[in-house]
């Protein structure tokens, strides 16, 4: 967990170099982003970073390939919302040693803008809940995608570039052309990082928050829909193989 | 007296980096859709870091001192010499896989040094296409710009291509000799080596000075490609990094692989074996 905080951090001021300049360069503000939000949205990304899956690996692929998952259906638990359940949890835990000291750092050493009023704080922390809940949904994909796939090595590292590209991890989704924002808002990843670190700074408050909220419940149940069906049809497959 | 001869060679000094090595590309090259997709998601991967820098430009046109076209060269110096270094050593930073399989301790049986086999042990022949986008990056970045072309400008390219790739691979043997200490230590070691090739990417001017001192010199990220590149725009470079040290990638190099090989021999000595 230590060195996953060095890495936030130093990840973070290079950040900071770099996207300061830029807000500097465009005039002191930057789609709406001054130094102080710009400095907010870097250090809450970084934090999150060890609370969402953006790297499209989790632990369940290991088991499928392998089929060690056979065991795992054998259990009284749904196989889907068991392995959703314990990496949220994991992700949640995950805040505690990394997201909240790399804010910290950055807020410490670099200063950022922080609402004033309560209400972006508490819809900002249940869309950062949903955040974490809906990677790791749309990740469960990548897995089970591996019963018919069985190597899923390619489609995780194409996943890992474009979950990072698309959820802001390189830049606000913001700065974005408007096709590529638009092609962005057409997938679940804004929801997993830049929607609630959007909230959260108090960049979008008011009905368009909720907007975002509700879009984040959308993919969650898109996610959760596709990964059921997905298991079970996976489930079909593994039975006729394995005997 | 007999004299006994050698009738057949015996087998040069290389021969069994040059099997290990061998048998890697062979087997790499024998999954061929797998290869394909590897070659593919590399690529993908080159181009999406492009973007990234693209996204900046996008929004303003001069940062740091450096227009998109300049950038370009910057990137693609940093890149290709990057992924060149991660193509032939890049498996190394994950030593902590084979201390904790125990494979490790296969290495001390062979009459080889340990490092030495740790490097040729594998290669990552998909990083190429990674190198391909940088390549072109830097294609166009040297062909779009003003440069005067000189005996001295290209000697400047060869010598800090070369200790580009010199000062990447040190990073990752930094990182196999760090990792000796470090439980989990992947993520510590990431944050340098591949926060360094971020930090190579970028116009170092607008660093804050305690940044140009760990990027500058102690991992000297910006002396690899940002300011070479600033000598041959003919741009003046920002403060604490002057142009003439353009000239000064070659000792760089050498005191990263220095502070490597240290790391190296700290961790070897720490060692206690895999208990095999």
């Amino acid at each position: 967990m230590f060195g996953g905080l060095v890495a936030n951090v130093t990840f973070g001021f290079l950040k900071v170099a770099m996207l300061f300049a830029t807000v500097h360069a465009a005039g002191g503000t930057l789609q709406g982003y001054s130094v102080g939000t710009m400095s907010a949205y870097i250090w809450i990304s970084q934090g999150m970073l060890g609370s969402i899956n953006l790297s499209g690996r989790i632990e369940l692929a290991e088991r499928i390939r392998t089929g060690d998952v056979a065991i795992d259906f054998l259990r009284p638990i749904n196989v889907q919302l068991a392995t959703v359940a314990t990496e949220v949890g994991k992700g949640i835990f995950a805040l505690i040693p990394r997201g909240v000291p790399s804010v910290a750092v950055g807020a410490l050493v670099v200063g950022m803008s922080v609402p004033t009023t309560p209400a972006p704080y508490l819809l900002g922390a249940v869309s950062l809940l949903l955040g974490i809940t809906v990677s790791f949904a749309t990740v469960y994909l990548v897995a089970v995608i591996g019963f018919w796939l069985i190597e899923t090595r390619g489609i995780q590292i194409f996943y890992m570039v474009i979950s990072g590209f698309f959820a802001g991890l390189y830049v606000p989704i913001s700065l974005f052309p408007t096709w590529l924002l638009v092609i962005a808002e057409a997938t679940p990843f804004p929801s997993m990082m830049m929607y609630p670190i959007d909230v959260l700074t108090g960049r979008v408050t008011g009905p368009a928050s909720y907007g975002l909220v509700c879009a984040q419940l959308g993919w969650l149940a898109v996610t959760l829909l596709a990964g059921h069906l997905l298991t079970i049809a996976g489930r079909r497959k593994l039975e006729v193989q394995g005997g | 007296m007999t004299n006994f001869s050698e009738t057949v060679d015996a087998p040069g000094r290389f021969a069994g980096y040059r099997a290990v090595l061998a048998s890697r590309v062979r087997s790499q090259r024998s999954y061929r859709s797998n290869f394909a997709f590897d070659l593919a998601s590399s690529g993908f991967v080159g181009v999406i870091e492009l973007v990234e820098v693209w996204l900046l430009f996008h929004q303003v046109s001069v940062l740091g001192g450096l227009t998109f076209a300049q950038v370009l060269l910057v990137f693609g110096i940093a890149d290709l010499c990057h992924s060149f270094a991660d193509l032939f050593v890049g498996h190394c930073d994950t030593l902590p896989e084979y201390v904790r399989a125990g494979t490790l301790d296969v290495f001390y049986l062979r009459p080889q040094p340990l490092l030495l086999q740790l490097m040729t042990s594998d290669i990552s022949l998909r990083r190429i296409t990674r190198a391909g986008v940088a390549l072109a990056a830097l294609v166009i970045g040297l062909s779009i710009n003003d440069i005067h072309w000189s005996v001295a400008a290209v000697g400047l390219l060869a010598v800090t291509i070369v200790s580009a790739i010199a000062i990447f691979s040190a990073m990752f043997v930094w990182a196999a000799g760090t990792q000796f200490f470090l439980i989990q230590g992947a993520e510590f070691t990431n944050a340098f080596v591949y926060g360094g090739r971020y930090a190579a990417t970028q116009p170092a001017a607008v660093w804050s000075a305690p940044l140009k001192v760990l990027f500058g010199f102690v991992f000297p990220m910006a002396l690899s490609a940002y300011v070479p590149a600033l000598w041959l725009l003919g741009l003046p470079g920002p403060i604490g990094l002057p142009t003439w040290l353009a000239w000064c990638t070659p000792v760089a190099a050498l005191w990263i692989w220095g502070f490597a090989l240290f790391m190296w021999r700290l961790g070897v000595r720490h060692y206690q074996g895999g208990g095999g």
